[in-house]
């Protein structure tokens, strides 16, 4: 739930990281910890197991800069991926901004990304939220694995897009992320269709890691402009 | 054109009346510091000793903490848990639910009781609870919030190149 507070000039942000178990979400959000300055961003807390698995949810404030003289402060949540832990998932969607899929690109994960994208949308639904009209972004997580499936088999299973009835929204939008690429695009059928934008990342090694964090970040601000 | 989908605005003089509400409570029960969160975890104002902990977190993990605990008293059958009560050695915690939009923090120690805490509580909710919801009606009447940034997105962009 975005909160505009005029008392202390602060855009405040909600953005989750959701998607399968072992995925790559905590290891974005320590990315970002290890990276960004002590001065603008707050402690990482983590509500995991004696394993290290997240339980409950990650947690790590950031500020991403000044706009018209307001502070913008990010709130960054995991989920835990293990789908067992659905009533978690759930509560920390509560009042989300924005949403990034951490996928797995492993050819194995495959069925195990596409339930957890699925109960994704339900989640939301049940808040009355809808995924297709919020900020939204994918990230293929693991490209460096050998395992790793190509990008249009990913993109065809996890982002086959969503159909777009309304007249004016009918034309092609060229991906900002991706030349040569469309967000809203004609399909063979005559269909217009809308994808969201996707990023490739390792984020062991940080790669693509802020990439995604500026375009969903972005993706959430426009919403107030 | 992507909507956020719930969003809300906090005014200087809604800050004002909320501490003020507070700071008669923490008056009145020897309760040392006061916390409004938002049900999603973010802090909208404080009153009384200012913690030595980080209020960022402690916020979050509030609002964690009592939305798992309302999916406890649905388990239970109840509709919620309109209080919890967190009791330490030295310093305890009451939280109570605010027009199921926030949830009020009181931090108290051995300078007061719980019975006199939660005594003082229930008025300082009410009155709480009628400027939150004030808030929120007026904010889904003027979607003003959503025009905040009108025309900044070449500073948006800017931002993050």
């Amino acid at each position: 739930m975005s909160m505009i507070n005029y008392a202390s000039r602060e855009i405040n942000c909600k953005l989750v990281y959701y998607g399968p178990g072992l995925g790559g979400k905590t290891t974005n959000l320590e990315h970002v910890y290890k990276k960004v300055s002590p001065s603008t961003r707050g402690k990482l807390i983590s509500l995991a197991t004696e394993t290290e698995r997240t339980l409950f949810f990650d947690f790590l404030p950031v500020d991403l800069g000044t706009i018209r003289g307001f502070k913008t402060r990010f709130h960054l949540y995991t989920v835990p991926g293990q789908v067992y832990y659905n009533a978690s998932r759930k509560l920390i969607l509560k009042g989300v901004d924005g949403v990034v899929f951490v996928a797995d690109s492993q050819i194995d994960r495959m069925e195990a990304n596409q339930e957890s994208m699925q109960n994704l949308y339900d989640n939301m639904a049940e808040y009355g939220y809808d995924l297709t009209k919020m900020p939204f972004v994918i990230q293929y997580n693991k490209r460096d694995l050998p395992t790793a499936a190509p990008i249009n088999e990913l993109q065809a299973a996890l982002n086959p897009g969503w159909e777009v009835t309304q007249a004016e929204k009918q034309r092609l939008s060229p991906d900002p992320y991706h030349a040569g690429e469309y967000l809203t695009s004609q399909i063979g059928s005559g269909e217009w269709i809308e994808r969201a934008t996707h990023f490739e990342a390792v984020a062991v090694t940080g790669e693509g890691v802020f990439d995604t964090l500026k375009a969903i970040s972005k993706l959430v601000l426009k919403t107030l402009s | 054109m992507l909507i956020s989908p719930t969003s809300w605005t906090l005014t200087p003089e809604d800050e004002k009346a909320l501490r003020r509400g507070m700071e008669r409570l923490l008056r009145e029960s020897s309760a040392h510091c006061a916390l409004l969160v938002d049900r999603a975890g973010q802090l909208l104002a404080q009153a009384g000793e200012r913690p030595a902990f980080d209020a960022t977190t402690f916020a979050t993990l509030t609002a964690a903490d009592f939305s798992a605990n309302d999916q406890l008293a649905r388990l239970l059958g109840e509709t919620d848990f309109t209080s919890l009560c967190h009791q330490g050695e030295r310093g305890s915690m009451l939280v109570a639910d605010v027009a199921r939009r926030a949830i009020l923090v009181v931090l108290f120690d051995s300078r007061t009781t719980l019975g006199l805490v939660r005594l003082r509580l229930r008025p300082t909710v009410e009155e709480l609870a009628r400027i939150v919801d004030a808030m929120a009606s007026r904010d889904a009447q003027a979607g003003a919030q959503r025009a905040i940034l009108a025309g900044a997105d070449d500073e948006i962009d800017r931002l993050f190149q």
